[in-house]
């Protein structure tokens, strides 16, 4: 305000003031003349925003503090978005159920208007990434070959070439693809979840997720050529079951072989 | 003398040899090692097979053996009317597998039976019926006899004055020139591993595998749709896996995917407080630090990255690299830190090389030091 009052003898100041009382009286006039919408959504934001405050307070709080602003506990909440939210709270990651190297998923403790309140009050603090939209998420135009390339570049290191998932750092795990929405997938490259890096717009443009969602959806879809799918861990899995169930099964063939007729 | 000594006395005389001749029957009934770890069974008394003295188990053991044998036939058979007769585009449905190929399973399973009932069959055959005794395989010294070894010597002698091999003094050297320089051409030809640039056999492969497609100045791209980045476009907390500009004008003009797969590298972004080191001054720009994305161990492709305890990890080895502390190698058996690339941008804005890599990239070779 002091920088204001400082400015207010600037020639200029004048002009201002009146271009803004202007823009404030059409601002009214049609605010007034279409009232109702307008003053419901916003009533409707705020009691969605409230309602997840009382959510927050109640079931995030202890851990991630009672402004948002974190604790050694967990992370600060502010400027992550709702994609954030929607994505963690949704899967079931959080509220996270114990301490441990990674939130894993589980059925989720909110319904969608819960997780929507919650949502909209982290929304509220600091602008962050929001929920895609049906228009982002719409895939039906996408390449799902070139799907395939970004997929093998950006996430099969951690998730694995099928999308089966795989093992990091020190009891921390990449998670399966195979049951994830293309809503989820969107709000993961977007957000970054736990130890996920962040592939932003800017590097990985809208078109480019949706292939990748339309890779990963046509991974879901497709059928195991063996057989057998294994967890799609490739050659762990392959190796385990060759070890364990073939070599058994010779370990068997070679005690009969073994054993004395009688 | 035979190898084999028999140790069943009472059994059927057609069954084994006697004890041979000078030997006393007595010492076959004892162990013929008695030292640690011997084993009891010589001394377990020979247990006729139901098929030896009855015939009618004799008969159902035959029965048996041919009736595997003709089913591995049977399973030949099927093997091909299956081939014929069912469409490679069939599908069935097996418990367990799911939904497969028809043809495919049945073209499996019946040649698998058919190999396994022959070899089924064979061992059946050796249990029940082929002569069933204990037999005790002796083991004689491999040294040679004195008279062996003097025929031997005569042997080599004889050769020698035969072909003169003493006598020819020139011949003798030639020949030995001859030999030592025949496996020269094969020696020369281990240059062809390593493919020179523009044909030239001039550059030294140590020279090959400590350069890669960056240089000063080179614009970053991202790897698979080639866009060239800002650095406001990547978020604290991002992963991009990129390549130099021209990498695909290298590639063709090679004919291969050597260079790039040397220039290969990720870009991270953390707060610039969280980097504690880097392998040179200003190295990052404003939080962006850019490292090789092959693992100085055997040369996997890595960006398993964690962002929020900035390590690297290779999922060939578990080699793991912290990136927040100048690529440093905290877990695995890699033995050198992920070289870090300079990175800065140009006067248009965007994340361009400072320098090439000051390190060679990748595993280690020889004449690296």
């Amino acid at each position: 305000m002091k920088a204001l009052a400082a400015r207010r003898r600037h020639p200029a100041f004048l002009a201002l003031l009146l271009l803004v009382a202007l823009l404030g009286v059409g601002v009214a006039y049609a605010g007034l003349s279409s009232t109702a919408p307008a003053e419901a959504v916003a009533t409707a934001d705020q009691t969605a925003i409230d309602e997840g405050k009382r959510l927050y307070l109640e079931g995030c709080s202890s851990c991630h503090g009672l402004n948002a602003e974190g604790g050694t506990a967990g992370p600060t909440l502010i400027g992550v978005g709702a994609a954030a939210v929607h994505f963690q709270v949704s899967t079931g990651r959080m509220p996270m159920g114990a301490p441990g190297a990674q939130a894993p998923a589980k059925p989720p403790d909110y319904n969608e208007a819960e997780v929507a309140a919650m949502a909209a009050y982290i929304a509220s603090l600091a602008p962050g990434p929001a929920i895609p939209t049906a228009e982002d998420l719409d895939y039906s135009d996408a390449d799902v070959a070139q799907g395939g390339v970004l997929f093998r570049i950006n996430c099969a290191q951690c998730h694995q070439a099928a999308g089966g998932g795989g093992a990091l750092t020190q009891g921390k795990h990449a998670p399966s693809l195979m049951k994830a929405t293309p809503q989820e997938i969107y709000e993961a490259m977007l957000t970054g979840p736990q130890n996920m890096p962040v592939f932003a717009d800017g590097t990985l443009p809208v078109e480019d997720k949706q292939a990748i969602i339309a890779y990963i959806v046509d991974l879901q879809g497709a059928d195991s050529p063996g057989g057998l799918s294994l967890g799609r861990l490739g050659p762990v899995t392959e190796g385990l079951f060759l070890w364990a169930g073939v070599m058994l099964a010779f370990v068997g063939l070679a005690v009969w072989i073994g054993i004395k007729a009688r | 003398m035979s190898d084999l000594t028999t140790r069943d006395e009472g059994a059927t005389p057609d069954h084994g040899h006697s004890a041979p001749e000078g030997v006393n029957p007595d010492d076959l009934a004892r162990p013929l090692y008695e030292g640690p770890g011997a084993l009891p069974a010589a001394d377990i008394p020979h247990r006729p097979r139901r098929s030896d003295f009855d015939p009618k188990a004799a008969r159902r053991a035959e029965r048996q053996v041919s009736s595997l044998f003709l089913l591995s036939g049977l399973m030949v058979v099927l093997f091909i009317v299956a081939y014929i007769a069912i469409s490679p585009q069939a599908e069935v449905y097996v418990p367990l597998f799911g939904v497969i190929g028809a043809q495919n399973f049945a073209l499996g399973l019946t040649f698998g039976l058919a190999i396994f009932c022959i070899g089924a069959g064979a061992i059946q055959w050796a249990k029940k019926l082929m002569p069933d005794v204990e037999v005790v395989q002796e083991r004689h010294p491999l040294a040679s006899t004195p008279h062996e070894d003097v025929e031997a010597e005569e042997q080599y002698e004889r050769g020698k004055e035969e072909s003169g091999f003493a006598q020819y003094r020139t011949i003798r050297r030639t020949l030995i020139t001859a030999m030592v320089l025949f496996p020269l051409p094969l020696i020369v030809l281990l240059r062809d591993l390593w493919s020179p640039r523009g044909g030239s056999l001039t550059a030294s492969p140590s020279e090959f595998l400590s350069t890669t497609a960056w240089v000063e100045g080179m614009p970053i791209v991202t790897d698979g749709t080639y866009q060239k980045l800002r650095p406001e476009e990547i978020p604290v907390g991002g992963l991009v896996s990129a390549l130099p500009e021209d990498i695909n004008e290298i590639q063709e003009a090679e004919h291969n995917l050597n260079a790039r797969g040397k220039a290969a590298i990720i870009l991270v972004r953390m707060e610039p407080d969280e980097i504690r080191s880097q392998q040179g001054e200003g190295w990052d720009y404003q939080g962006i630090l850019a490292y090789s994305k092959i693992c100085t161990h055997v040369g996997c492709p890595i960006a398993l990255y964690e962002h929020r305890t900035h390590h690297l990890l290779c999922p060939c080895h578990q080699s793991t690299f912290d990136l927040a502390d100048a690529g440093n190698v905290i877990f695995g058996p890699a033995a050198r830190r992920m070289p870090q690339l300079p990175i800065g941008v140009n006067e248009e804005g965007f994340l361009v090389a400072k320098a090439p890599f000051a390190e060679p990239v990748g595993p280690s070779f020889w004449e690296r030091g």
